[in-house]
């Protein structure tokens, strides 16, 4: 009996849904589309296994996510960056907790084996740690004290730029996300973020994993659909700081960083990258604003002048 | 423009004469369909307003905006940066209206009136003792007529709840009345109910007519202070009251909806209210008004949106 119902269970199926503001949204506009598998079959046929319906996210979704994000940036920001340290460090070790589910998925989305998805998913582990441990050190690396000619004590420091769009990497759809997403987090900005076109589910499952590790609702907001119809509103919008392009191609980034201009938005363009090497501290300091502030410090004795 | 005051002869004027009276009218009103009345307010919400429409919509609404700061910390700098605003909402658009009033205590009537000099943006004063109305009613006299001394051209008076809720509606009538005087010729006059403080939808509709009778120029909901203020539904409702009045009496009242109006998608809710319930002819700054103060920025962020395509920011509009 009991045998006989086992083999009749129906298997539940997950909604994958938008990030955006804490909450786990539709789209606006109710669409969604098909998610499949990518096999090398199924890219000579031109169709792998079908996956998930996930949300196809439309140019509110995005302006919503925006303002998500802004409101969620002064707590972000004014934490303490070993707070945010902490609080990054809790999201590592929920992807640890999770780790079969995003090998199952990472395989799925880009075509892997079983054993190189766990190379891939342990990989992503321990670059969000990598950069977890960088939140309360890059002010040391980037900032600092400046030797001036004057009666100052000059300090420089970098601040986050604000809400950063990203557009995650088409290929790599969850460690590229993560090294696209954790330096931009880690500094202390916001992130509206559009997934891999084709692979969306790792990064609408990691929304999942951020809404259950303590990074405040908006820090991160994650929207699925065509990079082409989200990013175009983002690059434009007046009240986003910088995009990253890294999952956009050659034409659309050219065409977004026209639109990026008109509010002088900082831009990272899309380079060759290998997600496995280590990164460096680039793609943090891309989006840190340095500020420098000029102390008066009085006489400097015999041996200087005085103001 | 239709006189403001009901003549001695018309059958309406009966209903004043004593507190009984006063109460078997107000008493003798139809009751509210609450279910109704909310499903009306809601499926009207849910009409979709787009591009030219939207445009005209959003001018429309800025046009309506009483621009407001009622605050414990608001200093004459403040209240002559409010006026700027008030008169160039947006300074890089220069096709932007000018709101309909800046909306402030009584002391600040004559330095807002100054920041708005020459502008057609009129000065409105709370009065009579704003928010809670609990001053004698002397003191809340005194309060209308400086106001009006210094300049207001509008007065924004509260009723006292506490008397209308004890069932006292002459005396609540006696007081409009009163204030109505003390406004003069120069200024309008509009009462306050308070709807969030009136618990039935059955009261806000017999606070309706009681401050119509009373020769209101305007009907508001609510001061801003306290949990709920203006709803769709209860503007609906007093939007209901001023076709009846004005279809009995042939008064025309203008209304406002005050408070918990923020975003310009709410502000264009209220407008289809108002073009659905009492037509174009309210579908002006002379017979509705939005008190507000963030719905202007989200507004004028819309409008930069509208006129350039792309989504504004906070940064774009100023900080108030």
């Amino acid at each position: 009996m009991s045998e006989k119902s086992e083999q009749q269970r129906l298997s539940v199926f997950k909604t994958y849904k938008l990030y955006v503001g804490g909450k786990f949204p539709r789209s606006e506009s109710g669409r969604v589309y098909e998610v499949t598998t990518k096999t090398s079959a199924a890219d000579a046929a031109g169709k792998g296994k079908w996956l998930a319906n996930a949300p196809l996210s439309s140019r509110k979704d995005a302006r919503d996510a925006v303002v998500a994000a802004r409101k969620a940036f002064g707590g972000w920001s004014g934490a303490t960056a070993y707070n945010r340290g902490q609080v990054l460090y809790r999201v590592a070790e929920m992807l640890e907790g999770r780790r079969d589910q995003f090998v199952r998925e990472v395989a799925d989305a880009e075509g892997l084996s079983k054993s190189k998805a766990a190379v891939v998913v342990d990989a992503t582990i321990d670059r969000w740690v990598w950069y977890a441990g960088w939140t309360d050190k890059i002010a040391q690396v980037v900032g600092g004290g400046n030797p001036v000619a004057g009666p100052f004590f000059n300090l420089s420091s970098p601040e986050p730029t604000g809400v950063v769009a990203v557009l995650a990497p088409q290929e790599s759809s969850f460690l590229g996300l993560v090294s696209v997403l954790a330096p931009v987090i880690a500094t202390g900005n916001t992130a509206v973020v559009v997934a891999s076109e084709k692979s969306p589910l790792p990064a609408l499952s990691l929304a999942e994993v951020l809404a259950t590790s303590d990074v405040p609702g908006g820090v991160v907001n994650v929207l699925s659909g065509r990079t082409a119809e989200i990013a175009t509103p983002l690059a434009a919008h007046q009240d986003v700081n910088a995009i990253d392009l890294a999952g956009a191609d050659e034409v659309l980034a050219k065409e977004l960083e026209i639109a990026a201009a008109d509010n002088l938005k900082r831009v990272l363009r899309p380079q060759p990258v290998d997600y496995t090497e280590t990164p460096g501290i680039d793609r943090m300091t891309a989006f840190l604003e340095t500020k420098t502030v000029w102390h008066p410090t009085g006489s400097l004795g015999a041996s200087g002048s005085s103001y | 423009m239709p006189s403001s005051a009901l003549t001695a002869a018309h059958p309406l004027k009966d209903v004043t004469a004593s507190d009984s009276a006063l109460r078997r009218f107000l008493h003798g009103l139809p009751g509210v369909d609450a279910v109704g009345l909310e499903g009306r307010a809601a499926s009207l919400g849910t009409r979709s307003i787009k591009t030219t429409a939207k445009a005209y919509a959003i001018d429309l609404a800025i046009s309506m905006v009483d621009l407001t700061t009622l605050e414990g910390a608001d200093t004459p700098g403040k209240v002559r940066a409010l006026g700027a605003k008030a008169v160039k909402p947006d300074p890089t658009d220069r096709t932007t209206p000018s709101t309909a009033a800046v909306c402030v205590y009584p002391d600040m009537v004559a330095v807002a009136k100054e920041a708005v000099a020459g502008s057609g943006v009129k000065v409105a004063s709370v009065a009579t003792s704003f928010p809670a109305g609990r001053a004698p009613l002397t003191v809340k006299l005194a309060d209308v007529r400086e106001a009006v001394a210094a300049g207001a051209d509008e007065i924004d008076m509260v009723i006292d709840r506490g008397a209308f809720l004890a069932g006292r509606y002459l005396k609540v009538y006696d007081e409009i009345t009163a204030v109505k005087e003390a406004c003069g010729t120069s200024a309008r006059l509009k009462v306050i109910f308070e709807t969030g403080e009136l618990s039935t939808y059955d009261n806000i509709r017999r606070a309706s007519w009681l401050g119509m009778l009373a020769g209101a120029d305007f009907i508001k909901t609510s001061t801003g202070k306290v949990a709920v203020n203006a709803t769709p539904a209860n503007t609906l409702l007093m939007l209901e009251a001023v076709r009846d009045f004005r279809a009995q009496t042939g008064i025309q009242v203008g209304v406002k909806p005050a408070g918990g109006i923020r975003t310009s998608k709410d502000a264009i809710k209220f407008l289809v209210l108002v073009n659905e319930t009492v037509g174009e002819d309210w579908l002006d700054n002379h017979w509705f008004r939005f008190g507000a103060s963030s719905l202007l920025n989200d507004l004028l962020m819309q409008r930069q949106k509208l006129a350039t395509g792309r989504y504004s920011g906070p940064d774009y509009v100023t900080v108030d």
